[in-house]
């Protein structure tokens, strides 16, 4: 049976009531296409992209009411044309994997455990501790007197994880405090 | 990538060397195999037999550490037997530059060495000038200090039996490989070279790649389809996130971090502004001025004026003789100097070198932000194997990141495509895009200033900062607005409107942009990101370029320097892979490197635009480690003598020194096998995001050591057993995997062994292993930083207990 995939799906779309699994003969893939076509029918499609390697393959994601149901790799990205490596292929189960964090933790000074809190105690906390590290340590003049405006105790690590626009508001706040110890994973 | 990944379909040769493209990068060895269908020959010079070499026409195993002399024999054998693009060679590299008399080469350095500091005085390392301020050149060549002659010389210490002893490659696999990639040195020929870390990861790192270059320059490989020099980034945007400078030495736009040497912008300007003399040099630097001044506009907003330099003297300085790198950052953590910061999505626990100290560095913090998607070694590193946390009094916050489909934005893949992706749904539990995170600490630390007052508040007050994260916003403001209205050229814009590209972007304030290259993805008409348009015309089509899908930068241009494509009238060099073409007054196919007509017209112009006088840098005087590449033994080696020169390391590498750094001595009997490190197909760099994804830990859920059968006969080893790899940093328990993908090698008339280790196995996943990275060196590359995780000494013995691996 020489039908893609896709072609296969718009057919069973305008068929769909009057086709049963024995019209499709003996052939196991399109069997199994159809099967999929019923999981995320009704889903809206959105198209994202592989959150590994920098062949930045696009990916399709399926979601129905809220839920993501599933998801495949976009014939359309003509980089993969539709084709994915194991990582990319286990979009959606790393999205919806069990061992994700979802709520703030924090961990006290000489703790054995963490602690759910919410976002303000962690944000207005965090906070704080920049202000007080930045004013403590902060350098106006270094030891030549020439004028530095810098923080030497604060560190940044990463993030080749963040998006373009991400990256921008992040290099933004860090210069403004005064941050030198700055680094990345281009360096790994 | 100086191309994209779907032009390596058009090579008539590819050499994948520093890479395993098939199982790091599966999707881009999709076009190595459609370059292969269409006749092309694949190389794979790499250590180990991987799924790369074995869909390679073949595959040559080299010690590790060794590119340059394999290179360098490579250079010396295209010059000999005559093989290099003339034409090519002699009008658009420095080949027929003269280089100022004061510039030598003896036993290993350059001229202007400082032995105290380790560093170059690179004052000889120029060019002649004549009186009107222009290079001298002797377009035959024969000049004693051409660039050509120096090169010649240079490399005629490489030679075949050299090399073969040096490098454990056979002399008829030397020959195998210089012949076929040797044999693109014709106009309707053409090579492209794949690496990644393979390359980058040593102390000789970026030499690596510039030798390439240069084997890729003097071919004229460099801008045509199928060509060029190709990074195959890592990290899914490690692209963007370069160009948006998260590093210490530069600003968004690839532009110097400001240091003590320039306190002023005019200064910093000055300093950083390239000017010639040539008026057919582009020069394209001469632009900086623009794209920083419209950096600090896009930063500052209204409260950046020409009066205060748009608030360059806010900006902190770094000092030019201090090291910043990430790994002088932990070593200042470990020596207790760092009290507090930010990892995102970073899991330096696993992946930074001699992890022990990584993790002890950050037990000295007093407070320490994590933007996470799991709980990773990084976050977890106060109930680390060894630590009781009662003794651990750092602060901890553990911020819940959301995934990627959760959100809207950018990433950039290594062909510098610009996608937009969309948000699917609403992030699962309370978790959040990282850039909400960034946005919500900044401004209750700018509440917290404006309530309080403190330490030097002017940058904090005067930042513009947001309401909330926006990522269409932020697109926006990367692309660049006009700041008021305002004319440029013969056109008028309305304060607010977008920057059409960048040549509209101003040194005077009337503009902002927070990344000048990416400034034309998303003017007037909209965001070019989301474009999902396959049109293209037959010649586009010809060599897939898809210039209607998303949007690259610069300007929407997919192979860079393609104006070294075409002939100094603007005629292909390959007609049947054009890029470009003038044809009626006019570049057709690719976005041109600037507008202006073939080289030959009074109005022409050089191909390499980025570079002061406009010529691709056989002779590159920018490096920190000499305007040649030298091979230099890794900073641990197994051998005692290098042949080329009494230098056995790079003379400018860059070491991390505390009581827990220790590097074996050359040839320590104690240590006799190589050790290098790569990822793997299923798990991602230090493993956090898909050890934690079931399918892929099934997949590959152990840390495993692939050892030759001579190496596990000679140490007793089994299949399957436990083994115990030892360096001077520390001991790792993997399982031997017995293979014949490993070889021994003859170097120096002696069999050396490698092994060869994945890095992702971490002790938050009980009984998977753990960091492999224990065993690697604190010791980088001059220019990088990037450290060398490629090579190091170690042993191996059979474990008589398990633990790590104990599930």
């Amino acid at each position: 049976m020489g039908i893609s995939r896709r072609g296969f799906m718009k057919l069973t779309g305008a068929g769909l009531a009057c086709l049963g699994l024995k019209d499709l003969g003996l052939d196991p893939r399109p069997a199994a296409a159809y099967a999929t076509t019923l999981r995320i029918e009704g889903a809206k499609e959105f198209q994202s992209t592989c959150p590994f390697c920098s062949c930045g393959c696009s990916i399709l994601m399926f979601v129905k009411d809220g839920k993501f149901l599933s998801s495949e790799g976009d014939p359309d990205y003509p980089v993969s044309e539709g084709a994915l490596c194991p990582k990319g292929a286990a979009f959606h189960s790393m999205h919806v994997s069990h061992h994700r964090i979802l709520k703030p933790k924090y961990r006290a000074p000489g703790s054995d455990k963490w602690e759910e809190k919410d976002w303000d105690f962690v944000l207005d906390r965090i906070a704080r501790r920049v202000k007080e590290t930045r004013d403590r340590d902060f350098i106006e003049k270094n030891e030549k007197g020439q004028t530095v405006n810098r923080v030497e105790s604060i560190f940044h690590l990463g993030t080749s994880q963040m998006d373009n626009e991400e990256c921008a508001v992040t290099h933004q706040m860090l210069r403004s405090l005064g941050v030198v110890h700055l680094d990345h994973q281009a360096r790994i | 990538m100086t191309q994209h990944w779907i032009d390596i379909k058009n090579a008539d040769v590819v050499l994948i060397m520093g890479s395993n493209a098939a199982e790091h990068h599966p999707i881009s060895f999709k076009w190595v195999l459609a370059a292969k269908d269409a006749g092309a020959t694949v190389i794979h010079v790499d250590p180990k037999f991987s799924r790369t070499s074995a869909r390679s026409d073949f595959h040559v195993p080299l010690r590790s550490g060794t590119d340059i002399a394999f290179l360098g024999g490579m250079l010396k054998y295209i010059l000999e037997k005559d093989l290099y693009f003339k034409e090519y060679v002699t009008e658009y590299t420095n080949a027929s530059f003269i280089v100022s008399e004061g510039f030598t080469f003896k036993d290993g350095l350059f001229s202007g060495f400082d032995p105290a500091t380790k560093t170059y005085d690179r004052k000889t390392w120029t060019f002649d000038k004549d009186a009107n301020g222009l290079v001298v050149r002797d377009k035959t060549l024969q000049h004693p200090r051409s660039v050509y002659q120096l090169l010649k010389k240079h490399y005629s210490r490489y030679d075949i039996d050299t090399v073969s002893s040096i490098t454990g490659v056979s002399k008829d696999n030397l020959l195998k490989v210089w012949d076929t990639v040797a044999a693109t040195g014709k106009p309707t020929k053409v090579a492209t070279m794949m690496y990644a870390l393979g390359w980058t990861q040593h102390t000789v790192g970026v030499q690596n790649i510039r030798l390439a270059a240069m084997i890729q320059l003097l071919l004229g490989n460099i801008g045509m389809a199928g060509g060029g020099i190709n990074a195959m980034r890592g990290e899914p945007n490690v692209q963007g996130s370069t160009d948006h400078a998260l590093l210490y030495d530069a600003l968004p736009g690839y532009h110097p971090v400001p240091t003590t040497a320039w306190p002023t912008l005019a200064e910093y300007l000055k300093a950083n502004t390239p000017v010639t003399k040539d008026p057919k040099s582009v020069n394209w630097w001469q632009n900086r001025p623009k794209y920083v001044t419209s950096l600090l506009k896009g930063w500052f907003g209204d409260a950046a004026t020409a009066e205060n330099e748009y608030g360059y003297e806010w900006l902190p300085k770094i000092e030019p003789n201090v090291e910043y790198a990430s790994l002088f950052m932990f070593d200042k953590m470990y020596k207790g100097k760092i009290k507090g910061g930010f990892i995102y999505g970073h899991n330096p626990c696993m992946s930074m070198p001699n992890t022990h100290k990584i993790r002890k560095a950050l037990t000295n913090l007093d407070w320490f932000v994590i933007g996470e998607a799991h709980e990773t070694e990084t976050a977890a590193f106060w109930r680390q194997p060894g630590f009781d946390p009662k003794n651990v009094k750092t602060e901890v916050f553990l911020l819940p990141s959301c995934q990627r489909g959760e959100k809207d934005g950018t990433t950039s893949n290594s062909g510098r495509w610009h996608m937009w992706h969309y948000k699917g749904y609403e992030p699962m539990g309370v978790s959040k895009p990282m850039g909400w995170m960034v946005v919500e600490i900044m401004k209750r630390v700018k509440a917290l200033y404006a309530k309080e007052g403190g330490a030097f508040p002017a940058p904090i007050q005067n930042v513009e900062w947001y309401e909330q994260y926006d990522a269409d916003l932020m697109a926006k403001k990367i692309n660049g607005q006009f700041t008021r209205d305002v004319t440029v050229g013969d056109k008028q814009y309305k304060k607010g409107d977008q920057v059409p590209a960048f040549p509209m972007l101003t040194a005077d304030g009337a503009t902002s942009s927070l990344c000048w290259v990416y400034a034309g993805s998303y003017g007037a008409a909209g965001n070019l990101t989301k474009r999902r348009d396959h049109t293209q015309t037959p010649m586009q089509a010809k060599i897939g370029l898809f210039p209607n899908y998303s949007w690259a930068w610069p300007v929407n241009r997919r192979i860079i320097y393609n104006r070294a494509s075409v002939d100094v009238n603007g005629k292909p060099y390959y007609p049947a892979k054009a890029v470009i073409a003038w044809e009626e007054g006019k570049w057709v196919g690719d976005v041109p490197d600037g507008p202006a007509p073939p080289m030959a017209d009074p109005k022409g112009v050089y191909p390499f635009i980025m570079h002061t006088e406009g010529h691709g840098q056989l002779f590159g005087p920018g490096r920190m480690d000499g305007p040649f590449p030298e091979h230099y033994e890794p900073a641990e080696t197994p051998i005692t003598v290098n042949p080329f020169s009494k230098q056995m390391s790079n003379p400018c590498m860059k070491v991390a020194e505390s009581d827990i750094d220790a590097l074996a001595k050359n040839g320590d009997p104690r240590f006799p096998i190589v050790l290098t490190t790569y990822s793997m197909t299923e798990h991602w760099c230090g493993g956090g995001d898909t050890r934690n994804t079931p399918a892929l830990l099934e997949a590959e859920p152990q840390l495993y050591v692939e050892i030759s059968q001579e190496l596990a006969k000679e140490k007793g080893v089994k299949n399957g057993d436990v083994v115990i790899i030892e360096t001077l940093r520390g001991k790792v328990e993997a399982v031997a995997m017995v293979t014949v993908r490993m070889t021994p090698l003859q170097v120096q008339g002696k069999t050396l062994h490698l092994i060869g280790m994945p890095f992702c196995f971490g002790w938050t996943t009980p009984g998977c292993g753990d960091a492999t990275n224990r065993l690697t060196v604190s010791v980088a590359d001059p220019n990088t930083r990037i450290p060398e995780y490629k090579a190091c000494l170690c042993n191996l013995r059979k474990a008589d207990k398990v633990t790590e691996l104990q599930r």
